[in-house]
């Protein structure tokens, strides 16, 4: 076990010091631009809002929340102690909602929505790469070239053509929102019913864009171990072929799991875009809501818990690999 | 060089991403040199004008008139003032108005208005009928009158002294003017959006606006991702470190975070189309970095690099002479794929609505925007939306089948 806890050790210390630096970054990037952020700030609160008392309170609250007047250093460390307390302060479009309110509002969408779907795109495209490497001939010559398509068509762009012909043309499905809006969340069955109902089309449309890049990769994966030596020697030994294709596709998917760690931010960035277009209450949506409010602790909010998420799914990945991959305890063990 | 070149062009996938490439290319450029309106014009007042084409009323009145005596003419007619679900709308009014629902027959057009003329009264109430559906009974009438009449319609001019109605002409049912001598003819191939602008022309300028922001921010991310990865990859050490830390940083910490974090920032005054692509430039540069950094480390033993450096050749020299010509092929690979994925980066911050501001330039992803906030495609308007998704899908799909195209060239073992 001792190689195991050096690599797992390891990886915690990588996400710890990533999570550090996308905190650093989420903090520094909106302060480092030119101009006065907060005249910037009140500016669109005073578009944003008609209430002069609520004008008034955010401002005073904005100035004594992130200490706006003193030095960087002791607002970045105000700013931490605030995110700490899950303390974001008040959205400026949906006031007098806290920020920590609207997120925790729409997270449990977002978590809902994009971590199944870019499993199923994952499984279903490696499924079908392996298939078209194994099979060949016809089937490879069909899925290929439409995985190809696929894989390059814009997130959004597939999310709007599928509410078209399903959401508007054949009226399937409804085209926005995670429930019915004469609903009130509850655990009735017409609820989960309409729940169930709107999840399919932005559940598909990012399942589908998963799958084609994942096909893709799979495929050629597999067609370069089917040809490996080890692949020639088990044959000639007269290994049953169900049997080597066991082997073969068990190491043709090691790299697809690493690639997924390494793409599951534009995943997620492409899933956001999902619920954008479908006004799935998830955290894209919030973020959409939020920049078009002009809504700064929103975004703010909103970016940073997108960015733990995706370091979160990361560092899981990476610990699944190290369990999955024999050769990490090799490696480490020595 | 030259045998390259001849290689790259052998390869299918390479050439048609390339022609779909260079097609766009022309169009973009031919197409503001024959059509010469402005593509930001507000030219419809009201929104999503349909596809076609747009002749002038006033000046078909005009125009030469030439008699055609065509058959289907007046059925014609009266099947675009009343639909199939017209006549159904009108079947459910008089059933409801008492009439037996077997003499209906809304197959036929006489009996059917006869009836409705007779029976039907923009006041009466029917029960359960919404607002909506009188007020839509009341156009419907409106439309219908005189759809039957073989009478033709006259054209009145006021006069200008007492201000009464003169006849000056009348308009037969048999008349028909040639388009061609019309002065005043409009064609909207893709219809107007929802500023009211001509779609085709402000597409066509959107999309060389995209291409540019793509090649800006391509070429901007591949020097720094090439700096990068010389950097780490030739020195290696602390510099490697260093870089290898920055890059395997900026992989996991989502791009779409960053983009979204200094577009806000920026302000939506200050946000133009070049600044746009900068910013993307600077967020985009990973993979290039990664790709130089694992060819550069292989050849950095190699012989010839070492003959280099026992002849006293300078840093500068060994990379601009033994390193990056082996590595030009990735670079431009890198290159291709990063202006695709610029110009995608530029259609999601738009989308967001965190593009260029809308007033100076359109772009593609504004387009979209747009039409997406104006419910383009609940509303069923398609031309408004679908044409830029395809370009967009389009240039994309072109540019990564010539990567691919490319790749097969460059590594052997990937040909099938």
């Amino acid at each position: 076990m001792k190689g195991y806890r050096r690599y797992f050790l390891n990886k915690l210390l990588w996400f710890l010091v990533t999570f550090v630096c996308a905190f650093i970054l989420n903090f520094t990037l909106p302060r480092l631009m030119p101009g006065d952020p907060v005249a910037a700030i009140v500016s669109r609160l005073a578009q944003g809002l008609s209430d002069a008392t609520g004008v008034q309170a955010i401002y005073q609250q904005y100035v004594d929340l992130f200490g706006t007047n003193r030095p960087i250093l002791e607002q970045f460390f105000i700013y931490i102690k605030n995110v700490a307390r899950g303390d974001f302060g008040f959205s400026f479009s949906q006031y007098p909602r806290t920020v920590a309110a609207v997120i925790k509002s729409s997270i449990g969408w977002t978590l809902a929505l994009q971590f199944p779907a870019i499993i199923v795109g994952w499984l279903i495209g490696n499924t079908l790469g392996a298939l078209a490497a194994y099979l060949k001939g016809g089937f490879d010559k069909v899925l290929m070239p439409v995985s190809i398509f696929i894989s390059n068509f814009p997130a959004f762009g597939m999310a709007v053509i599928m509410l078209v012909i399903f959401g508007v043309a054949l009226e399937w499905f409804p085209t926005s929102g995670g429930y019915g809006f004469d609903l009130i969340p509850s655990f009735s069955w017409g609820f989960i019913w309409s729940v169930i109902v709107h999840y399919q089309l932005p559940f598909w449309s990012i399942v589908l864009i998963t799958i084609g890049g994942q096909a893709i990769g799979m495929r050629s994966m597999s067609i370069y171990e089917l040809n490996a030596d080890y692949v020639k020697y088990a044959r000639f030994m007269g290994i049953k072929d169900r049997k080597i294709v066991g082997y073969v596709f068990r190491n043709a998917m090691l790299p697809q799991i690493t690639g997924l760690a390494l793409a599951i931010g534009t995943m997620v960035g492409g899933a956001l875009f999902a619920e954008i277009i479908f006004s799935y209450p998830g955290l894209g949506y919030t973020l959409y809501n939020g920049v078009m409010g002009g809504d700064y602790p929103l975004i703010s909010a909103a970016t940073l818990i997108i960015t733990v998420m995706v370091l979160s799914a990361n560092f899981i990945i990476e610990i699944l690999y190290g369990i999955i991959d024999p050769r990490i305890k090799a490696a480490q063990a020595d | 060089m030259k045998h390259t070149i001849q290689q790259v062009f052998r390869s299918g996938k390479f050439v048609v991403g390339f022609s779909i490439l260079v097609a766009m290319l022309l169009i973009v450029i031919v197409y503001p040199l024959i059509i010469t309106y402005p593509p930001l014009e507000i030219i419809s007042q009201g929104t999503f004008f349909p596809p076609g084409i747009y002749v002038n009323v006033y000046d078909s009145i005009g125009s030469t008139r030439y008699i055609l005596n065509l058959d289907d003419a007046a059925a014609n007619r009266i099947a675009s003032k009343l639909s199939n679900n017209d006549r159904l709308a009108m079947k459910d009014w008089l059933v409801a108005a008492g009439i037996p629902e077997n003499e209906i027959d809304i197959n036929n057009t006489e009996v059917l208005l006869d009836q409705w003329e007779n029976n039907y009264d923009p006041k009466a109430r029917i029960a359960g009928m919404t607002n909506a559906q009188r007020n839509y009974y009341v156009r419907l009438n409106n439309s219908l009158k005189g759809l039957l009449s073989t009478e033709g319609v006259s054209i009145a001019v006021k006069n200008a002294e007492t201000g009464a109605l003169e006849e000056a002409g009348v308009v037969a049912q048999s008349d028909y003017v040639n388009v061609n001598q019309v002065p005043n003819v409009r064609v909207l191939p893709l219809g107007t959006n929802s500023f009211g602008r001509d779609v085709l022309t402000e597409l066509v300028k959107a999309t060389a606006v995209s291409l540019q922001i793509g090649f800006v921010a391509g070429i901007i991310a591949t020097l720094i991702g090439l700096t990068l990865g010389l950097v780490g990859g030739y020195v290696g050490g602390l510099a490697d470190d260093v870089t290898m830390f920055v890059t395997n940083l900026f992989t996991v910490i989502p791009t779409i975070v960053l983009l979204i974090l200094i577009s806000f920032s920026i302000g939506q005054e200050k946000r133009g189309a070049f600044t746009i692509a900068v910013v993307i430039g600077f967020t985009s540069w990973v993979w290039t970095a990664r790709a130089v950094r694992a060819q550069v480390i292989s050849l950095r033993n190699r012989d010839h690099v070492n003959l280099s450096k026992l002849s006293g050749h300078s840093i500068v020299h060994i990379i601009l002479a033994d390193i990056l010509p082996y590595i030009a092929s990735y670079v431009v690979m890198a290159l291709i794929l990063q202006i695709s994925t610029a110009i995608l980066a530029e259609a999601g911050l738009s989308i967001l609505g965190l593009g260029p501001k809308t007033t100076e330039v359109p772009t593609l992803g504004l387009m979209l925007n747009w039409a997406l906030i104006y419910q383009a495609p609940i509303l069923g308007k398609w031309w408004a939306y679908l044409p830029v998704i395809v370009t967009i899908a389009l240039v994309t799909f072109s540019m990564n089948l010539m990567n691919t195209g490319l790749d097969q060239v460059f590594n052997p073992a990937l040909r099938d």
